[in-house]
């Protein structure tokens, strides 16, 4: 039997009262693809930033090629051999592809070293990467192949991967895999951490199950069912959804037309955007990440009111340059992407940031009831089961997944008329995804039009009745979600739809070169 | 090579103490400095922190120069809280000033049948309304052309005192004054009701405390007060709840040149009782660390009023009774803002000693 490439044994990392991890082990043979699973604070994170020597553990040894090692730093991590590739991206925007790898590498090398080794490197993996373009112009797929081909450089013998796959077209999915199918075979150990059950069967060799913090078993994937995965991942298999035939009554939003400028250099412009929803419907907007979904929310929310009047009609009614309360008024409510800082205040309370987009609770010449907002916020950590010392816990104090039921939770109480979206599920474990999907459709059924935009086909393929697809800032026509396949979508990500003579078939996009 | 890294849960309690830790050092500078100086620090720190304090006349005194520290710092700390950067208080204080002053000085010319207690209202109004109309130009600026408001709301300092120079040195002179650049002293009946016989502390000081509870309930307890703080931590919040950046501009600028204002009028009518160019003292200028000493938070601002008030009476016993320069006020204040950043910066962050970055 051959010593495996990493192996850890009662591996325990406590922060304060939680602990992370407990008594953890893994093993990763040599040329392994190893699956870690497990729902968002299970520990999956915090497991990896011990092995890469971000987080020392408490206890626990962890054994190198069949040494006893002490990782106590990223630098040391990468001497051992060991890569990383983060979920979100640290690149310099205005450098070249090649600049941004040189940084990362020690300082003997030359630029036209790494010039040619990244092209080595791309060319071996299949992976198409210019040295010479500068960041900004890629896009995010490319933008991870700068990463992953950053960590191979430095040869690794373990490959880290945090949830690469959020920021990917489904064709871009498949040539990532092909690539660390590649990898693998020249005895490279990819250790991949996710959520979605289907890539791991797809992928994977063996995969490691987390649930709060302690390993709850080792299987082999290609006998494993999704159902039977996520029944140890999350110890029950989650509810289905009951999705009844939708009637969609009168079109309450509709964008006539739209076209916005870039708010700055690393925008993207909207062109020509049209839209409707209507009433008892869940239209998706689907598509890669960074084609101009913030945009076309923002516009729609009225944080960037600078749009033409007539370009949004709410009710029939140009809202286009109304600011975001003002649209909530007449009952749209909206669920940015980001938690912390735009849908609350950090150091705010959870009961004191219902005020953002809540009014119940006020009194005559805007008096607070705090008894009363205090209410309000408890039946919505109640309802959403958001994880939270009470209603005055500080919106940092959260766990993002938690944060974003509250906030979920926040909008979809206020029974609004219209209900707008961004990765509702974003973060957030199985079982409250599902509950989440499931309050969405009971709001459908209620006569709420409910407009979400998802990185994740599988979600809008569950609950959605129509579907737009966003690339480089153009919408696409809609398509019924029962019409449309994964593949139809994945086409259509990469700009390529039909009827609209003024795109060119063949132009070659960013997202799928 | 020093390094600072943020701490990753920075503590609550010293966060409330860190002023308290910041007086402490400023005290240990002080002795030092009095033994520098060649003055027996015990008797000069004495001087600074109890004598301020010893009897009825000397606590009087201490509400007196802190009211114009309260009313300026409340004002400012909503400034900061709402993410404006107003730190020309002394100008509109000035202007508050030369409202109220110009209004005694009518009413000393053309008399009323008004007591002290009927004019209070008319001289706190006329300050707020010369105080915020002062501030309205920086928040207009600010507004309309995007002007950066540190530097107007500063510049305007300087032109708010020549504005005041050129009064008591032209139209508003005293005829009488032999030339001094003085308004003639205003009549009794604009004085402020003074509140214990035979003591300077005047009605100013409740109100100042007044004032300093509304401006606790409007920022903790209001609507308006909570949509006025989200701005500065968290913009895209504010844009996404669609709280005004605007309406947050004009409240806390109006408001805080209101209450810089109303100091300033009640400076003139109550313990000066005529105008002079030096109507200040610099009261709005420390009310920027008394904001900061305490906290951005009313309370604090009315205890750290108190501080720096005593530190203002200390400095003039220092230099009658022991014959220090009265700069070393000044000094102590520099001293204790900069040890309070310290301490605040130590609170978020921890120091690092590394052999190479």
């Amino acid at each position: 039997m051959t010593t495996p490439r990493l192996q850890l044994a009662h591996v325990t990392k406590r922060f304060a009262s939680l602990v992370a991890n407990d008594d953890v082990a893994l093993t990763v043979e040599p040329g392994e693809i190893h699956a870690v699973l497990g729902e968002n604070g299970a520990g999956k994170s915090t497991l990896m930033k011990v092995i890469y020597g971000a987080l020392r553990p408490d206890a626990g040894e962890v054994y190198w090629n069949g040494t006893r090692v002490e990782v106590r730093s990223p630098h040391e991590a990468r001497t051992l051999g060991i890569a990383m590739v983060f979920q979100h991206f640290s690149l310099f925007e205005t450098l070249t592809v090649a600049e941004n790898v040189w940084l990362g590498l020690s300082r003997q090398v030359s630029l036209q070293t790494v010039r040619e080794g990244i092209e080595a490197k791309a060319r071996d993996y299949g992976l198409t990467l210019e040295p010479e373009r500068p960041v900004h112009t890629l896009s995010v797929g490319e933008r991870q192949r700068v990463e992953i081909v950053r960590a191979l450089l430095t040869d690794p013998q373990l490959l880290i991967l945090d949830e690469p796959t959020s920021v990917l077209t489904p064709q871009a999915v498949e040539k990532l895999f092909a690539t660390l199918r590649q990898l693998a075979k020249t005895g490279c150990s990819i250790l991949y951490i996710s959520h979605k059950l289907d890539e791991i069967l797809a992928l994977c060799q063996r995969c490691t199950v987390l649930r709060a913090g302690k390993v709850v078993g080792t299987c082999h994937p290609k006998e494993e069912t999704t159902a039977s995965l996520s029944r140890l991942m999350i110890g029950a298999e989650p509810p289905r959804l009951q999705h009844r035939e939708r009637r969609p009554g009168e079109q309450v939003l509709q964008v006539v037309d739209l076209s916005l400028p870039k708010i700055d250099r690393f925008g993207v412009a909207l062109e020509n955007v049209a839209l409707e929803v209507h009433q008892g419907e869940i239209v998706g907007i689907a598509g890669v990440s960074g084609n101009g979904q913030q945009e076309l929310l923002a516009a729609l929310s009225g944080e960037d009111p600078r749009c033409r009047e007539e370009a949004v009609l709410l009710f029939g009614r140009s809202v286009g340059r109304l600011d975001a309360a003002r649209r909530r008024q007449l009952g749209l409510h909206f669920v940015p992407e980001e938690r912390l800082g735009r849908g609350a205040v950090p150091g705010l309370s959870l009961a004191q940031n219902l005020l953002l987009t809540r009014t119940e609770a006020l009194r005559a010449l805007g008096w607070i009831d705090r008894s009363a907002l205090r209410r309000q916020a408890e039946a919505i950590i109640g309802r959403f089961t958001v994880k939270a010392t009470g209603a005055g816990a500080p919106a940092k104090s959260l766990s993002g997944g938690n944060l974003q039921k509250y906030i979920v939770g926040r909008e979809i109480d206020a029974v609004p008329k219209v209900l707008i979206l961004a990765q509702p599920t974003w973060g957030v474990d199985v079982g409250a995804a599902a509950q989440i999907r499931g309050e969405l459709l009971a709001l459908r059924d209620a006569g709420c039009a409910v407009l979400m935009v998802s990185e994740e086909l599988d979600e809008l393929f569950e609950v959605t009745d129509r579907l737009y697809v966003m690339a480089k800032g153009r919408l696409s026509p809609s398509v019924a979600t029962a019409a449309a396949s994964v593949e139809l979508i994945g086409e259509w990500m990469s700009g390529l739809w039909p009827k609209s003579p003024e795109i060119p078939l063949l132009e070659k996009t960013g997202a799928t070169p | 090579m020093i390094r600072l890294e943020a701490r990753p849960s920075p503590s609550r309690l010293a966060g409330i103490l860190s002023p308290v830790i910041a007086l402490v050092i400023t005290v240990g500078v002080a002795a030092v400095l009095f033994l520098v100086l060649g003055k027996d620090p015990m008797r000069g720190l004495s001087v600074f922190l109890v004598t301020p304090w010893n009897g009825v006349r000397a606590l009087t005194e201490l509400g007196l120069k802190a009211t114009p520290l309260i009313l300026c710092s409340l004002g400012l700390a909503l400034c900061f809280r709402s993410n404006v950067w107003n730190i020309g208080a002394e100008g509109q204080f000035l202007i508050g000033g030369i409202f109220g002053g110009g209004l005694a000085l009518l009413v000393t010319v053309h008399p009323v049948a008004l007591d002290r207690w009927g004019f209070f209202p008319l001289l706190v109004l006329a300050g707020a309304l010369g105080g915020a109309l002062w501030a309205a130009v920086v928040a207009l600026l600010r507004d309309r052309f995007n002007a950066n408001e540190i530097l107007v709301s500063l510049m305007m300092v300087y032109v708010a005192d020549l504005l005041l120079s050129w009064l008591v040195f032209g139209p508003w002179r005293d005829p009488k004054g032999f030339n001094f650049p003085q308004t003639m002293s205003f009549a009794a009946a604009t004085g402020v009701p003074r509140l214990v016989p035979g003591m300077r502390l005047n009605l100013g000081f409740p109100l100042a405390l007044l004032v300093a509870v509304a401006t606790w309930l409007f920022l903790f307890r209001t609507y308006r007060g909570m949509q006025l703080q989200v701005g500065g931590p968290a913009p895209r919040a504010a844009r996404y709840a669609g709280f005004s950046s605007r309406a947050a501009l004009w409240i806390s600028l109006l408001v805080s040149g209101g209450l810089a204002g109303i100091a300033g009028a009640l400076e003139v009518a109550g313990p000066m009782g005529q105008l002079t160019p030096y109507v200040s003292n610099g009261y709005g200028f420390t009310a920027i660390i008394v904001a900061f000493v305490g906290r951005l938070h009313p309370l604090g601002c009315v205890l750290s009023s108190v501080l720096l008030a005593m530190f203002v009476i200390g400095g003039e016993l220092a230099q009658s009774r022991i014959g220090l320069p009265a700069a070393l006020t000044g000094v102590f204040q520099g001293v204790l803002l900069f040890s309070l950043l310290a301490c605040d910066t130590f609170i978020q962050f921890r120091l690092r000693w590394r052999a190479r970055a």
